[in-house]
């Protein structure tokens, strides 16, 4: 990018992150089972990306943009509805 | 000339100066640490702060390094800022210079020139400015203390221009300028609020529009960041200019990039800066005066430097003497010296130039000395390929 | 005063981080900035020392902060913080802006050493900021070399173990005290297994008009070598083993907020990580007592404190 392009002094827009994928770090993925969900959360507050979803009226989802597999969400489900699955 | 709109003349060191300019200029945010010679800017501003003539906030840093940390903090939030300091303060936010700069933050800076240590002195030289040359501030030297209050207004006007967005110091020798008192005509405080302005910067931390200040970089476009500060030196020679107009509009003064004395007739010419730049004029005067031809041109602004002008001084003299009153220790000659050789170089011109090195380390430099260099630049067959270093013992 | 967190669901639905940061997986110090920022109104101006944090999150085109955000350098977060809080407060004096709560970010590299002169003088000035010091106890971002938060017996590139040595020899820095001593309004531990007491520390923190402090332990994968999935397990056993004891010092009271009457055994803990698996060598037996001594001294000298202070108001400090 030429220099008149980028942005001046490197002032970057927030959240701009979101755009890069990192599903690629992954060797394993987190698999949720919908039927022990209780959609109590603690998956999604000790998530480090996020790459838990909160949707509105309905449970959980995993953002497999954005999850880099690293197994906290399975190790911390109170109910064990959570497992790391190998890659495909 | 224009009617000059001033409200009062008043006698002021150059470090009082400096404190008044910052009050009339409506500073939000003033984070400063104590160093002699600049001590008397910190506390007048501390006076105005309890008299409630100044407004703004006054951060009592606890080193200098912070005092620019928090100057970058405040100038993020979009408030005009400030600072002042010497030598080693100078030296221990030489991290953060660098920092300001690259995050185009319209900062402020005084600095009452002082010797660096080791060993250890508290009297004027320019070392402490030159350590800093590369670091992308605009610096301008001042050479007498309403010089110095005038361009501390000027140089609000001048960081905070969107074509610019860059940080400068005005630099003037402590001790000599910094405690001396002299005449200084005040300027309206309304005239100088509306000669400001509050220009709005483009980028400023703000919840209602999330920036991120200071992300990381890489290979493939850190050149292009510097590019884009090399592009806004640039422009500071045109907004330079635009800026003095302004002034002089109101003020009724103007003081120029450089300014020259008799450099169009002179056989030698003496290229200085800071306060022996009027002692060389007083030199080249008598001699003048006895039927020699001599002349001085002063280097105000420094960085960027203003190559163009001073060829176009330069160009048909004889001989060039430049003065440095800072060591720049393993190089041929002083840091003027050789942005002065570049310069003529660029231009294609084969002219002799003898590098004095002068004043170190607050060292005097009397009309006497003035007379002294002139005349050692009479043979410039013997000038040398390093410097001369003038008044050393031994 | 401040809204206590209840549930996890009363939280918001905004996230102030965003996905696609370069942190390692598993990393602590994400948690620890996602459930701070989540307690945090939304209005807050983040300050952030160089290190882990910083260098993942914030690339030139890639930012992660949904929150206005300044990086300065390494040692300076804490005066970077008073200059902002100064600008806000001249812009709103002249009408052209608002004061906004202010968070800092330093790790203990930015925090424990090159930033703690900055911090102090921030401190003793009085600014209103929160600082919170993500503590994963090394300078990890450059390679996992010590800081002055390394605790004594740990293994890091700078303090490796070997016949001659057995880690790092020296006890780590009690920072709680450094920051009492300055005698800010509030200060207190926390840990992200225990987010409800976090997330109220947090709050509890932004309620009050002065410089505060969270220290945060941020579990590292990489340099305490565990399982990235165990991130929030090791903080949580570094709360139940007493090793990081979760109180708060508000106005110079100590109160332990989480209290371990019967701790699980520190092996446990040390056991978990490869930094401290020399320790477990015969010929290191006498490190390791130091270490589990350092554990059961320091959380006495709270327990005694929190008695001391809660009896005589104004004895410790404030």
């Amino acid at each position: 990018m030429s220099w008149k392009e980028l942005e001046e002094a490197a002032v970057v827009k927030g959240g701009t992150s979101a755009g890069y994928i990192v599903s690629g770090w992954r060797v394993k993925r987190p698999v949720i089972d919908e039927a022990k969900c209780t959609n109590c959360l603690i998956c999604w507050i000790y998530c480090p990306e996020p790459a838990i979803v909160r949707r509105e009226g309905a449970k959980v989802a995993i953002d497999y943009d954005h999850c880099k597999g690293c197994g906290i969400c399975e190790t911390e489900c109170p109910p064990k509805a959570i497992s790391m699955v190998r890659e495909p | 000339m224009t009617q000059t709109q001033t409200s009062t003349v008043a006698a002021l060191q150059g470090d009082e100066a400096v404190a008044e300019a910052v009050r009339q200029c409506d500073v939000d945010v003033v984070a400063a640490y104590p160093i002699t010679p600049q001590t008397i800017i910190v506390e007048k501003l501390a006076e105005f702060v309890a008299d409630g003539r100044f407004k703004g906030e006054f951060i009592p840093v606890e080193s200098e390094h912070s005092a620019m940390s928090a100057c970058v903090g405040a100038a993020a939030t979009g408030a005009r800022v400030f600072t002042a300091t010497s030598s080693q303060g100078l030296a221990y936010m030489h991290e953060m210079l660098y920092n300001a700069s690259g995050m185009r933050l319209p900062i402020v800076m005084a600095v009452a020139n002082r010797a660096l240590s080791a060993p250890l002195v508290l009297n004027a030289d320019h070392g402490d400015m030159m350590g800093s040359r590369d670091s992308g501030w605009i610096q301008v030297y001042a050479e007498n203390v309403e010089e110095v209050y005038d361009r501390t207004i000027q140089l609000f006007k001048l960081s905070e221009d969107p074509r610019v967005m860059l940080p400068s110091t005005i630099s003037f020798e402590g001790f000599i300028i910094s405690h001396d008192k002299e005449r200084v005509r005040l300027l309206d405080e309304g005239a100088i609020k509306r000669f400001l302005g509050r220009p709005a910067p483009k980028h400023r931390l703000d919840p209602k529009d999330p920036l991120t200040f200071g992300a990381i970089a890489n290979p493939d476009n850190y050149f292009e960041f510097r590019m884009q500060q090399a592009e806004a030196m640039k422009n500071v020679l045109k907004v330079f200019r635009e800026v003095e107009d302004g002034f002089e509009a109101f003020s009724g003064r103007r003081y120029g990039a450089v300014d020259s004395y008799n450099t169009e007739k002179a056989d030698r010419i003496v290229v200085a800066n800071g306060c022996s730049a009027g002692t060389m004029r007083a030199a080249a005067r008598a001699l003048n005066a006895g039927g020699e031809k001599v002349g001085v041109l002063t280097i105000r602004l420094y960085r960027p430097f203003p190559a163009d002008e001073v060829v176009a001084c330069l160009r048909n003299a004889k001989a060039v003497v430049t003065m440095d009153r800072s060591f720049s220790l393993g190089a041929p000659s002083g840091p003027i010296a050789e942005d002065v050789k570049s310069a003529l170089k660029g231009a294609s011109l084969d002219t002799p130039v003898m590098s004095v090195v002068y004043g170190i380390g607050g060292r005097d430099l009397s009309v006497e000395d003035g007379r002294r260099i002139f005349d050692m630049a009479k043979d410039s067959s013997s000038f040398g390929a390093t410097q001369v270093l003038y008044g050393v013992k031994g | 005063m401040y809204q206590q967190v209840k549930g996890l669901k009363e939280l918001p639905l905004e996230e102030p981080l965003s996905p696609g940061h370069r942190l390692c997986p598993g990393c602590g110090a994400s948690v620890v900035v996602r459930q701070i920022l989540l307690a945090a109104p939304s209005d807050v101006v983040v300050v952030n020392a160089t290190g882990c944090l910083e260098v993942s999150t914030a690339l030139y085109g890639y930012s992660a902060w949904n929150r206005p955000w300044i990086h300065s350098a390494f040692e300076n977060a804490a005066a970077v913080a008073s200059g902002v809080e100064a600008g806000f407060k001249a812009l709103a004096r002249r009408g052209e802006g608002q004061e906004h709560p202010i968070i800092v970010f330093g790790g203990d590299g930015g925090t424990y050493d090159i930033g703690i002169q900055a911090l102090s003088g921030a401190m003793e000035r009085g600014h209103r900021f929160l600082y919170v010091c993500y503590d994963n106890e090394a300078y990890m971002n450059t390679g996992i070399q010590r800081s002055g938060g390394t605790p004594r017996g740990a293994w890091t590139t700078t303090t490796q173990a070997g016949s001659a040595r057995a880690g790092k020899t020296e006890a780590k820095k009690d920072l709680m005290s450094i920051v009492v001593a300055h005698h800010v309004p509030y200060a207190a531990t926390a840990s992200i297994s225990h987010w409800r007491d976090l997330m109220n520390k947090v709050r509890k923190a932004l309620s009050m008009n002065g410089p505060t402090f969270l220290h945060v332990m941020a579990p590292c994968m990489r340099g305490w070598r565990f399982d990235g999935s165990k991130t929030i397990r090791m903080s949580r056993l570094a709360v139940q083993t007493r090793l990081f004891p979760l109180y708060e010092v508000e106005g110079g009271v100590y109160r332990i907020t989480v209290p371990v009457p019967s701790p699980k055994p520190l092996e446990e803990f040390l056991k978990s990580q490869g930094r401290y698996s020399h320790l477990f060598l015969p010929q290191n037996a006498t490190e390791l007592e130091a270490v589990k001594r350092d554990v059961e001294t320091n959380y006495g000298r709270i327990e005694r404190m929190s008695l001391f202070t809660a009896q005589t108001p104004g004895s410790a400090s404030a």
